[in-house]
């Protein structure tokens, strides 16, 4: 498939054609760049420019300040440590699944991706409250994990899992078409020659497929440290203890305190830019996109 | 599919042990708490399952949801097509710059879309001061669920219509103007057809994500029974009031739509695929 540098080129080929330098292209030409960069200014560039002019509408040290409060400090913690588990699961996951899935034939092979992506498809909040329904107090397990002691829904478990949910399919779904793409011959090769099986995947697969697997890994994380509704819904938004950074936007923001609330989702929507960085850099870096 | 022809033996290992860890996790994490909610609904009172899904106040945030769902899938479809549009054909300052930020509302986490939408689009703030006194009033108005909606839809329709629209055969376009047809006749001849089914998939996405989506939306929204809440919302709600059955009844009536649209999806798929190959 044509790389994104392909675009310029083919709107200079374009633009060079006979009968395309009439008055009227180059009016729906401007015409439909306004269009396009208004609709995308005041629905995405406003907003986010938003976000930073009221972080720091009562200047700097105010800003930074926010980020001293124990509950904020609590919750970035939390949502790092969230991150730290689900990411690395996750990972594990899609590298084995689209081992599995790219490398060999069998049947009902497209029901499983089908199967794979369902978390996709499926509301946030729908994806907290299975929890809710299997761990929580009166849920299949309510019973038996009180009996135990055990909290998973409204603590850290519970705040895993539900994240592990959202963001199960974003590795695998990468993988699996490079996977496919790449084909098998380098790996049977290598077999063939007496390499084993994990040597065959380190030193063969993986530096074949590790852009895929950085972009994969970024836009989980992203969504990791992100996700709001199945969390919400999980949580119990207990303030200090499950609070991740999306939750404490919101405990800020019905506060009134609109300098923390966007001081906090600041630092995420950086995230967000950093990873549309490292996404970008991966596409130029190496012509690979997602499909 | 490269390798559909042969028949010699996989020498490749591995094969039951990830097939094995990869059905585990998918059971363990996805499949068996799906069938957990699947489950309760089942063992409701049948005529109680249909007072909580037909109740007026889950009608009117169905109304609401498929509703404005509706309307921000159809304005992605017209400014998401525009906006591939300029990105294929037309070259101006900044537009590998556009081109990334596209994605943006993927990677932003929906809090911060939400309240940042809601300051914008309220009464005082940057957009909104402008359309107050025109009378249109965006936040806590379905007209604001609408624009979070459309938001977070966007990136789904530019970037299914994007590599639609480089496939659409230049030489053909050529031709049918050298041989005298208007640029409309074109466009609606050569380009839409082409293009049509990644906007219908793309308008589907957009669709599907909008209809379950929460974050973006309850800052903007307002939440008032029978006016601004959306089904999301309102099974949050019967959460909050320890109803795990109407929770759940309102979570399986979601479920199964978002069966219905993964297969809408699939089959717009393989109809566009088709389509690609008739005219090749």
């Amino acid at each position: 498939m044509a790389g994104p540098t392909n675009y310029a080129e083919q709107a200079a080929e374009l633009a060079s054609r006979p009968g395309h330098s009439s008055w009227s292209a180059t009016l729906v030409r401007w015409l439909l760049i306004t269009i396009s960069l208004t609709f995308l200014g005041a629905l995405l560039a406003a907003p986010l420019a938003a976000i930073f002019a009221t972080a720091l509408e009562k200047g700097w040290e105010t800003y930074v300040s926010a980020f001293a409060d124990p509950d904020t400090r609590a919750a970035i913690r939390l949502t790092l440590v969230t991150a730290a588990v689900v990411v690395p699961l996750n990972t594990v996951f899609g590298i084995t699944a689209a081992w599995c899935i790219a490398k060999f034939e069998f049947k009902g092979k497209s029901f499983l991706i089908t199967l794979i992506d369902l978390p996709l498809a499926v509301s946030p909040v729908v994806s907290g409250l299975i929890y809710v329904l299997l761990f929580g107090l009166n849920g299949w397990f309510g019973a038996w994990l009180q009996e135990h002691e055990i909290s998973i829904v409204y603590a850290l478990p519970g705040i895993i899992l539900a994240t592990m949910f959202v963001t199960f399919p974003y590795v695998a779904r990468e993988l699996i078409p490079l996977m496919q793409q790449l084909g098998n011959d380098e790996e049977e090769a290598a077999i063939t020659l007496g390499a084993g099986g994990w040597f065959t995947f380190f030193r063969v697969t993986l530096p074949r497929i590790r852009w895929g697997l950085v972009y994969g890994v970024i836009l989980c994380n992203a969504r990791a440290m992100g996700e709001f509704g199945a969390v919400s819904v999980v949580s119990g938004n207990v303030r200090g203890l499950t609070t991740t950074m999306p939750l404490q936007i919101e405990n800020l923001y019905n506060d009134y305190n609109f300098v923390g609330a966007f001081a906090v989702a600041s630092m995420l929507s950086l995230l967000a830019v950093v990873t549309l960085i490292i996404k970008t850099l991966v596409e130029r870096g190496t012509g690979y996109r997602r499909r | 599919m490269k390798n559909a022809g042969r028949r010699e033996p996989n020498v490749i290992p591995g094969f039951g042990i990830t097939l094995g860890f990869t059905t585990f996790f998918l059971s363990a994490i996805v499949l068996i708490p799906l069938a957990a909610l699947v489950l309760k609904a089942a063992g409701m009172d049948w005529s109680r399952f249909i007072d909580v899904i037909s109740s007026p106040r889950a009608l009117a945030s169905y109304r609401l949801s498929f509703g404005a769902s509706l309307i921000a899938a159809g304005m992605n479809m017209v400014f998401g097509f525009a906006l591939a549009w300029t990105l294929v054909r037309y070259d101006f300052p900044g537009r590998k710059f556009v081109d990334a930020i596209i994605d943006m509302p993927f990677a932003l986490p929906t809090a911060v879309s939400g309240i940042a939408l809601a300051t914008v689009f309220a009464g005082n703030g940057w957009i909104g001061q402008h359309l107050e006194p025109l009378g249109i009033k965006v936040a806590y108005t379905w007209i604001g669920i609408t624009v979070a909606l459309t938001l977070i839809g966007m990136p789904f329709v530019v970037r299914t219509v994007q590599p639609a629209l480089q496939e659409v055969q230049r030489d053909l376009e050529d031709a049918a103007e050298t041989l005298g047809a208007g640029r409309f006749y074109v466009f609606r001849r050569i380009i839409v057809p082409t293009v049509l089914p990644a906007l219908l998939t793309g308008f589907t996405l957009a669709f599907a994500r909008a209809v379950g989506e929460y974050g973006s939306v309850i800052f903007i929204a307002g939440n008032l029974p029978m006016e601004t809440e959306i089904t999301p919302y309102l099974i949050v709600i019967k959460l909050e009031e320890f109803d795990y059955a109407g929770a759940a009844a309102l979570g399986c009536m979601m479920l199964a739509i978002s069966f219905v649209m993964l297969l809408a999806i699939n089959l717009l798929q393989v109809w566009g695929r088709k389509r690609m190959m008739v005219s090749r």
